[in-house]
């Protein structure tokens, strides 16, 4: 009897109030969080790499020779090692992500055929790194080994090319998707009139579903890229951890930015080594976010037409 | 017209070999996956075995080592990654999805797609950096907040697309019966987009679940069964790097039984995610 209902209710509104106020605040500021992660992520890796900036300079970006004990820190053997797996990579990668994607964005878009590669790319994309280089490590390894031999060159096993086949293959469920998307963005009576002329289906994709969908190819070239000079554990596995320029650009063992973060972080003996560590996961942030960018920005424009 | 006939004859073989060529090259996207599967189930179910899962690693030479602290471990470092990342991550989605044209959803819909394409070594950095050092040594904390960093834009782009599928109609009905906001947002909104939310983590649980260069300078590994987050611990991807690094055999095909545990529990999370949006799809 002491409190009459409009009192309740008033209770409850301000209990109402504060909630609603409460859930907005976070809401708006869980957002902006992510956002500050991003920018925090990016200033992290400028301050942890400050120290072999001022140390080496500009030296840091295109010197060629890394030495840690005597201080010598010059990413350009990184630097090439990583642009020659990941380029091979996309190059051993194109027909193969370019047919898996003319086929399930223009030959079968339904049915058992579709499902089965649906499947297989799906399964493609889900098999973690570690166990891709490991696979890779067990049969490709030896036989480039044994290719490398009957070269007459020095049988590693690891290097470049192994790198390269494996990053291939783990980029072509993701250079697909991206590739699947664009060929489905075809207009439908572009494609029909071509037939109505009497193409047949190889001239159709010929002369108008790769013309129309070059940009977006070359987009997922991009994206693809992107991944590709970040992959990690695979690399590492294969690539042979060599820290000088490679001699041989196909067989060499050599090091990615990536691969050299991973081999040496836990072990840098000095907190300028770890600095230089952490210059080059600042490369290859700034590297990865450009082409992400790039990529995206075509697709999207794309879309838009 | 006979020369128009050779050339619509080469017309059809050309468009025939095309056909032939894509079917092919397809199919041969398979090999790798089939062999990679292949090994797995051959050389990693002949080291599997009640011991091989019960029990915790053993020096070179003596038999009967297991993985059990890594199947541990594991479970830990993505549980608490999902704690961390799942809360944080639908509201950041559904705030994005909710208002559109703000700068903040903008940038925040900006930063989850650059932060997705993110190499995973540089967040283990981060996780370096940000936590290790700050608390003197590495952790499984450390571990789970650089996968968590990973989940994060996944699910809010998954949430996101989701909440704006859902026809304004039903918001505006609530909030018309007086429902206040965050009740909606609640109690009507994520729950009717939950198929497509609970899609988004279980991706994100699967992708990360797998995710091993982070962990290498986080969570470190450790070669005992721990339970403490604020001490190393192993993880089976991290196993399967060392033991297929190492140059003993045992370990090589222990590394083998791991890969077979560790596909097994990624597959697992994939098809339950299949299983979950057929289940509790709502047709608007």
């Amino acid at each position: 009897m002491s409190k009459t209902t409009t009192q309740v209710q008033g209770g409850q509104m301000r209990s109402i109030r504060f909630n609603e106020g409460l859930f907005k605040w976070l809401m708006t500021n869980s957002a902006v969080l992510l956002i500050l992660l991003l920018g925090g992520i990016l200033i992290t890796l400028l301050i942890g790499s400050w120290p072999v900036m001022k140390h080496s300079g500009f030296g840091f970006l295109y010197g060629s020779n890394w030495d840690a004990n005597a201080e010598k820190f010059g990413s350009l053997p990184f630097l090439v090692g990583t642009v020659l797996t990941a380029f091979m990579a996309l190059i051993i990668s194109f027909p193969f992500s370019i047919s898996l994607a003319l086929l399930l964005g223009e030959f079968y878009k339904k049915g058992i055929i579709a499902d089965i590669f649906k499947n297989i790319i799906e399964l493609m994309a889900g098999v973690p790194s570690v166990i891709y280089g490991f696979g890779a490590l067990y049969f490709l390894t030896p036989r480039i080994a044994s290719l490398e031999s009957s070269l007459g060159m020095p049988a590693y096993g690891v290097g470049i090319l192994s790198a390269a086949i494996v990053l291939a293959i783990m980029v072509v469920p993701y250079w697909t998707s991206v590739a699947r998307e664009v060929i489905t963005l075809t207009p439908n009576d572009i494609r029909e009139a071509a037939y109505s002329l009497g193409a047949t289906r190889f001239e159709v994709i010929r002369y108008t579903i790769l013309p129309y969908t070059r940009a977006g190819i070359i987009a997922g070239m991009l994206l693809s890229l992107g991944r590709a000079l970040g992959e990690t554990m695979a690399v590492t596995m294969v690539i042979g951890n060599a820290n000088e320029l490679p001699k041989n650009i196909i067989f060499s063992p050599s090091n990615t930015l990536a691969s050299v973060i991973a081999n040496g972080f836990t072990e840098a003996g000095s907190s300028l080594h770890l600095s230089a560590l952490i210059g080059e996961g600042l490369i290859l942030f700034l590297l990865s976010t450009v082409l992400n960018i790039l990529g995206k920005q075509i697709i999207k424009r794309m879309g838009a037409k | 017209m006979k020369e128009q006939k050779r050339t619509l004859n080469a017309r059809i073989i050309s468009d025939f070999i095309f056909n032939g060529l894509v079917l092919l090259i397809s199919a041969a996207c398979a090999v790798p996956l089939i062999l990679i599967l292949y090994f797995i189930v051959s050389k990693g179910l002949s080291s599997i075995s009640w011991t091989f899962l019960t029990n915790i690693p053993k020096p070179v030479g003596e038999t009967g080592g297991g993985i059990l602290n890594a199947i541990i471990g594991s479970l830990i470092l993505v549980v608490m990654a999902s704690v961390i990342a799942i809360p944080i991550a639908v509201i950041i989605g559904v705030y994005i999805a909710e208002n559109r044209n703000t700068r903040v959803a903008k940038l925040a819909r900006f930063s989850a797609e650059i932060l997705q394409g993110v190499p995973s070594i540089v967040i283990g950095i981060i996780g370096y950096i940000w936590v290790v050092r700050t608390f003197g040594g590495f952790s499984a904390i450390s571990g789970s907040i650089a996968l968590a960093i990973m989940m994060l834009p996944v699910i809010v782009r998954t949430t996101e697309e989701t909440v704006s599928l859902i026809p304004g109609s039903i918001k505006e009905a609530a909030l018309a019966l007086g429902v206040p906001y965050y009740k909606t947002m609640l109690s009507i909104i994520i729950p009717s987009g939950f198929s497509g939310i609970m899609t988004g983590i279980i991706i994100s649980v699967a992708r990360v679940a797998g995710e091993t260069a982070p962990l290498l300078l986080t969570s470190f590994g450790n070669p005992f069964i721990s339970t403490d987050p604020t001490k190393p611990i192993a993880s089976l991807p991290q196993l399967i790097f060392n033991y297929a690094m190492s140059p003993y055999q045992s370990w090589k095909d222990q590394a083998w039984g791991a890969a077979f545990v560790l596909l097994t529990w990624i597959l697992l999370i994939s098809l339950l995610s299949k299983f979950l949006t057929r289940r509790w799809k709502i047709q608007f």
